[in-house]
């Protein structure tokens, strides 16, 4: 079967049992596949879904052949965590026309990674309000491209972050920094849910503040 | 790499799928759920069903099966739920609560420990 051309497989467990998912959504270049890759245990593959241009999953093929369809391409990486869970990492595209790909996609995510490239922040502006309409946690990382040193009150006020929303820095390309980004995302959900009241009351300290 | 599905011409999608596309609102697959295979694949099954057999000897998730088959998802849920109606792979869903504090720290852990 798996010829010696394909890629190994790293095949999972036969105990796996549990899926779960973390998105990574930004812009552009941001850094989201190196992100993915940074952490997976697989090379980072990529998929495709078709969407109808209202944004319904195709529910009949004739939609394609009569190309009211539209085609979105996503990658997304893998790390098994223990024997019966395993967690999937998606690189999603952040811009507006997207926006269906993380409503169909995603429903049932974790929370999601929003990736700030502090020369582009006003590319992060739409998925942080589809992520907030939505209710998925987040938490905000801003890659350092050599882009001006903002401090992190600046760059909370240029996003319009939620206080309790953590912001870090980050390097995607660093396995343990990508890994620290995904922990501080997960204590941030666990902090989320733990409380009975609105999540916002929560103040979570990031791990790693922007240097200023 | 090139990118999956690109050649794919909607023609040959619909024979694979016998003209449905159909994978919302009524089937159950979930992009992380967890396949696997009940049989082995036989002579004369649709090559795609005879591949994700193979594919699903160990549990493998329907993102995975979509983007080593070529597929766009939505085709190869619609694959997946006629081995499922045939009993040919049984389905390991997302178990439901996310928010569930058990889950997320065994997430945990399994992060620290990466
Ligand atoms: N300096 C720096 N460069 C980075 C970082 N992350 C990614 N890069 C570089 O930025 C480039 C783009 O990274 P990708 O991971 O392809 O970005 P992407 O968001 O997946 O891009 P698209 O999918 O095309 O939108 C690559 O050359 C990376 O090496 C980072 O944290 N710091
Ligand atoms: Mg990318």
């Amino acid at each position: 079967m798996d010829s010696a051309t394909s890629d190994a497989r790293t095949p999972l467990g036969a105990a796996a049992d549990n899926g779960l998912k973390i998105v990574v959504v930004g812009g552009f270049g941001v850094g989201k596949t190196t992100l993915v890759r940074s952490v997976s245990e697989i090379r980072p593959l990529n998929t495709e879904e078709t969407m109808t241009k209202a944004g319904e999953a195709v529910d009949d093929i004739s939609e394609v052949r009569g190309k009211s369809a539209t085609t979105v391409a996503f990658d997304f990486g893998r790390i098994t965590l223990d024997a019966r869970n395993v967690l999937y990492l998606f690189g999603a595209p952040g811009q507006e026309r997207f926006w269906f790909l993380w409503d169909r996609l995603f429903s049932g995510t974790l929370g999601a990674v929003v990736l700030v490239d502090t020369r582009r922040i006003g590319d992060s502006w739409y998925a942080i309000d589809r992520l907030e309409h939505h209710g998925t946690p987040f938490v905000v990382a801003c890659n350092d491209f050599g882009g001006p040193a903002y401090t992190p009150r600046q760059i909370r006020e240029a996003l319009d972050l939620d206080p309790h929303v953590p912001l870090l820095d980050c390097d995607a390309r660093s396995r343990a920094s990508a890994k620290q980004v995904l922990i501080s995302l997960v204590e941030h959900v666990k902090g989320s849910y733990g409380t009975q009241g609105p999540a916002r009351l929560q103040v979570p300290v990031p791990h790693q503040e922007l240097a200023l | 790499m090139s990118r999956p599905g690109r050649d794919d011409s909607p023609d040959r999608l619909y024979t694979l799928t016998g003209g449905r596309a159909r994978s919302a609102p009524d089937n159950p697959f979930d992009l992380v759920t967890l396949v696997v295979a009940e049989c082995d694949p036989a002579t004369g099954m649709q090559s795609e069903h005879a591949a994700i057999l193979r594919l699903t000897e160990h549990p493998t998730a329907v993102v995975e099966l979509a983007a080593e088959l070529k597929l766009p998802v939505s085709i190869t849920k619609i694959l997946l739920s006629d081995l499922l109606a045939a009993g040919r792979v049984s389905a390991r869903h997302p178990r439901a609560v996310v928010s569930d504090p058990d889950v997320l720290e065994q997430v945990l852990v399994g992060l620290r420990n990466l």
